[in-house]
């Protein structure tokens, strides 16, 4: 089937904001540099980059392959720019598509994943600019120990709520990633650190237990 | 000129990128929204997609900004303003900012005071999780491509290997909540609280299934996720976290 003119020009309005994005991003340390003239510590950087780049860039593009599929070439092109993919990006895409009734890679599953990335682009957007303007006031209440165990919380008060939508209706593939996942924590938890890298690894063992169940004409 | 990592100059340049990515959302959000209508996508779905999605939104929004405040400290507001509100997680720019830290025996507690240093934290952030646009940038398309034709090949299987990619990142997290169990019954709030939200997605599903309260579902995953998080406060409390 011959893609829609939205679908062609997506990628030409993804590729230009993109390019314009990197630049902005590099633009920050570049002109402060200029303002201040101060050449950054070069040494320093690369000492930097070193420590955190080879992990950074492995778990960006193994993000990158994983998500650009599930969020569509509009959501991806967004989500991308606007960053908190894992915990914020995805899940609203997810969410706005099952409650749509729309598939994902589908022009509809796509346009709808647009939209909810960028209603969270912009409330989240928004929030951190009122937060930044009003800091002092909101330092105390946020950082209170009375409200701590509710923000140490948010993921998993987010994937038990997904888990329900998405796991009760695709239970049999669901069932060996998570097995899987929940004896890799229970024998190593400090993997935690690394959920980035383990997506992959479970969305490949669920690809593969889809597979056999689809050629067995059990899902 | 003086340094200070408050600088006027420095927010009006965390400004400028953040209105341009905002400009961005604004933009795509239109163009989607146009084109969800030609599709035949009625209005009200997707009022309904912008508000539960902002909705959605809320809580981790404001984790966001914990995260804000937190660097702040070491870097005043300026570049983790702009950092959080763009591209990365937290979870990138705390360790990016801390590896250069690290290497000058810096306290994450003192605000730099040294423009190089800093200069050199802002391109360590920058250009440290680049990766993952640099892809999208040169293989989105091509992606896009690829399943395009296995959905024309088999469009069953290609609606399961989606299911199957969401069903897999799930799986990870749940795992991931039972990281601590090992520390006794404080490591189990996590869990307890995931089961909470679970239960409260199970009740809100039913109240949309039985009475018709289809209007719910826009507001099902904010009313869970906000219901659990308020739920860890007293567990915490009583179990003692």
């Amino acid at each position: 089937m011959k893609p829609s003119l939205y679908e062609q020009k997506i990628h030409t309005w993804g590729r230009v904001s993109l390019v314009l994005a990197i630049l902005m991003f590099m633009a920050y340390p570049f002109f402060a540099s200029l303002y201040f003239k101060v050449q950054p510590d070069y040494a320093l950087v690369l000492q930097g980059l070193l420590a955190v780049a080879p992990v950074y860039w492995a778990v960006g593009a193994i993000e990158a392959f994983t998500f650009g599929p599930m969020l569509g070439s509009g959501g991806a092109y967004l989500g991308f720019v606007t960053g908190n993919l894992t915990a914020m990006k995805v899940p609203a895409a997810l969410r706005a598509m099952q409650i749509a009734g729309v598939e994902p890679n589908s022009e509809k599953g796509e346009v709808i994943s647009t939209l909810a990335i960028a209603a969270s682009s912009i409330v989240t957007t928004l929030i951190l600019a009122a937060g930044m303007l009003l800091i002092n006031t909101l330092r105390p209440i946020l950082e209170s120990p009375v409200l701590a165990p509710a923000f140490k919380n948010v993921l998993p008060a987010l994937f038990g709520g997904l888990a329900v939508v998405f796991l009760s209706k695709n239970w049999r593939i669901a069932l060996t990633p998570m097995i899987l996942m929940l004896i890799l924590f229970l024998i190593k938890p400090s993997l935690s650190s690394a959920i980035s890298l383990l997506i992959p690894l479970s969305a490949a063992v669920t690809m593969v237990v889809a597979r056999i169940l689809y050629k067995k004409k059990l899902i | 000129m003086p340094f200070s990592i408050n600088d006027s100059i420095l927010f009006l340049l965390a400004g400028l990128v953040i209105l341009y990515v905002l400009g961005q959302s604004v933009f795509f959000l239109v163009k989607a929204w146009k084109r969800a209508v030609e599709l035949g996508i009625s209005r009200q779905t997707l009022r309904g997609t912008l508000t539960g999605s902002a909705l959605f939104s809320v809580a981790p929004a404001i984790a966001i900004l914990l995260g804000l405040i937190s660097l702040s400290r070491f870097l005043g507001i300026p570049l983790p303003w702009l950092r959080l509100s763009v591209l990365g997680a937290l979870t990138y720019e705390l360790p990016a900012a801390a590896s250069v830290a690290k290497i000058l025996a810096m306290p994450m507690d003192q605000p730099v005071n040294d423009p190089a240093v800093y200069i050199a934290i802002a391109w360590v952030m920058t250009l440290g999780i680049l990766s993952g646009i640099l892809i999208i940038l040169f293989f989105q398309k091509r992606m896009q491509k690829r399943l395009a034709r296995m959905k024309e090949k088999d469009a069953r299987w290609s609606a399961i290997l989606m299911d199957s990619l969401f069903v897999g990142m799930i799986a990870t997290f749940l795992g991931m909540v039972f990281a601590d169990v090992h520390t006794g019954l404080a490591g189990f709030i996590p869990v307890f609280v995931m089961l909470f939200s679970a239960l409260m997605m199970g009740l809100c599903g039913l109240l949309i299934k039985k009475p018709g309260f289809k209007w719910l579902e826009n507001y099902a995953m904010p009313i869970s996720m906000l219901s659990a998080m308020a739920f860890a406060i007293p567990l915490t409390n009583w179990i003692g976290g």
